[in-house]
């Protein structure tokens, strides 16, 4: 048997970045076009070494004040010194992250999945959803707190709202991916409802529910942090507002570089679920 | 009607008519289509686009459900998808999540059975695909993945094979290797089967017998055998007899398309 027909034009991207699912912005933090060398390396490092040492050499020489923006050392001086202080705050926010954030998505998963189904029923639904998705969950975190007070709950269920409609509308953005061929393929073997639904639409909606989850799960993040600012005595929020109204500066900036390190964790994280998981598509 | 009415025939498509509700008004597919193909047959179905072959074809697989008459296998009506008759798609129509042997185990985990590894392992070696298992579909060139499909549609042995428009997307060498391995197949498993195609050539180097459909609606316009010898070598197929049966079935599908009323697509059907 020879292989004339093994010829590479037919393959589409062999090569490159063209496996992750589409989140803009994601070759940026993957290196894009592949660190190559040490010289690339070394030359990243230089640049960073450069613009932290120079912030740091301006600050000083213009002689800002700390209150205005403390130096960068001052900063990583207060992010080591006072980690214990703040570690404790940290777990909250996690717990009101992963609480709100496993309740919120598991609901706007579900739903997506059974919306989708019924075409009718999401068109009377999708004024709702694209409400929810657009109104800032955060509005309602007064109301929340009136209501369930200045522990956990309010927050929780902030987050969940914040992060469920947008796992939602992507999961049924995702759903609604019909290949009929395939479906059709499914039933040709004679595949039942809920098997057309797991070996089929699910995971061709995979990539999509990747997105949804990691816009939710950021989205979850800011509420959460927000929810905290409003009222109650914990969570780095809380800390944010704390360390500001007493001016200390160093410690506001070592919470803002945690969050911001949150922040890139959810992102490498469903990454890293994308690239193993739906590189599929191209 | 050429039928082999002293057996029953393997697949008898009797007064098919096909109708789809589309938003102007019905449209009427398929009209009292009526066809037997007989067992280790190859029929190929060749008509002008929009005809209805693959309406009937789908109609044949128990995908879609005939708006009048029937199609019976082996003298029982199908009334749904048949274990026993396979169906290869219109570009290979692999899963691009699963690689290539769990494409190939896609029908065993639909129907909870294990895998006939030894028959498959067979398959995939007679399709020049041993050692490709760990590939997925877009590292797969086209010709490729249309092996992978065949292999697919044939792992769980069916005694009919539907092939709808195979290798339309093949460029022309690619597809006449297709239709080597086809025949080899055939040669091997005496698999019934029917054909959709839109290359004459392709159709007369497969085939017993031609069905031409007539423009929409679709009806059988008329049969032709093919006699030839197989395996059809090249100079088989460059013969005036072949030359002479491709004009004759060009003739008879552009006569069809003349008095055809002009072209309109049917909506696809949902079908879940």
């Amino acid at each position: 048997m020879d292989r004339s027909d093994a010829i590479p034009e037919f393959r589409k991207t062999a090569s490159g970045e063209g496996g992750e699912v589409s989140l803009t912005n994601l070759s940026a933090l993957s290196g894009g076009v592949g660190i190559k060398s040490t010289a690339e390396v070394v030359a990243i490092i230089a640049v960073a070494v450069f613009v932290v040492g120079g912030v740091e050499l301006a600050l000083r020489v213009f002689e800002v004040p700390p209150y205005i923006m403390p130096t960068p050392s001052a900063i990583a001086v207060a992010l080591v010194g006072d980690f214990p202080l703040i570690f404790p705050h940290l777990l909250h926010t996690l717990v009101e992250l992963f609480g709100g954030f496993a309740i919120g998505a598991t609901i706007g998963l579900v739903l997506a999945a059974v919306i989708t189904q019924f075409p009718f029923a999401e068109k009377i639904v999708a004024p709702y959803i694209l409400l929810l998705v657009t109104t800032p969950m955060l509005a309602l975190v007064p109301l929340l707190i009136l209501r369930f007070g200045f522990g956990y709950e309010p927050r929780i269920i902030a987050v969940a709202l914040a992060s469920g409609p947008m796992v939602m509308i992507n999961a049924a953005t995702g759903f609604r991916r019909v290949d009929n061929a395939k479906i059709a393929l499914a039933r040709s073997y004679g595949a039942s409802t809920l098997q057309i639904f797991w070996k089929i639409r699910a995971p061709m909606a995979l990539p999509m529910i990747l997105v949804g989850l990691m816009i939710g799960a950021i989205f979850g993040l800011l509420t959460a942090v927000g929810a905290e600012m409003v009222g109650g005595g914990f969570g780095l929020g809380n800390r944010l507002t704390t360390y500001s109204s007493m001016i200390q500066m160093p410690q506001f900036f070592a919470v803002v570089l945690i969050l911001s390190t949150l922040g890139i964790l959810i992102y490498v994280l469903f990454f890293l679920i994308g690239k193993k998981w739906a590189s599929w598509e191209a | 009607m050429t039928a082999g009415d002293a057996q029953t025939p393997k697949l008898r498509v009797d007064a098919a008519s096909k109708v789809y509700a589309t938003a102007s008004g019905d449209l009427l597919a398929l009209d009292r289509c009526s066809l037997d193909v007989r067992a280790n047959e190859i029929v190929s179905i060749v008509g002008p686009s929009g005809c209805g072959k693959t309406t009937l074809l789908w109609s044949m697989s128990g995908l879609h459900r005939l708006s009048g008459g029937e199609i019976l296998l082996d003298g029982t009506p199908i009334t749904g998808p048949h274990p026993d008759i396979g169906l290869v798609f219109q570009e290979a129509n692999l899963l691009p999540w699963r690689d290539l042997d769990a494409n190939i185990r896609f029908p065993f985990e639909i129907k909870r059975i294990k895998p006939d590894q030894p028959w498959v392992d067979h398959l995939l070696r007679r399709v020049g695909l041993e050692g490709f298992g760990g590939k997925f579909p877009r590292e797969l060139s086209g010709g490729m993945q249309q092996r992978a499909a065949m292999v697919r549609a044939l792992s769980l042995r069916p005694s009919v094979l539907l092939m709808d428009e195979p290798f339309g997307a093949l460029d022309s060498f690619t597809r006449e290797e297709m239709n080597r391995l086809v025949e080899e197949i055939w040669l091997e498993t005496h698999t019934t089967i029917v054909f959709i195609t839109h290359s004459i050539e392709e159709a007369i180097f497969l085939s017993d017998r031609v069905v031409v459909l007539s423009g929409r609606p679709g009806r059988v316009a008329r049969e032709f055998a093919v006699p030839f010898e197989r395996p059809r070598s090249m100079e088989v197929m460059a013969t005036k007899e072949v030359f002479d049966l491709t004009n004759a079935i060009k003739m008879e599908i552009v006569g069809g398309r003349k008095a055809a009323a002009p072209q309109v697509k049917p909506q696809q059907e949902r079908i879940d």
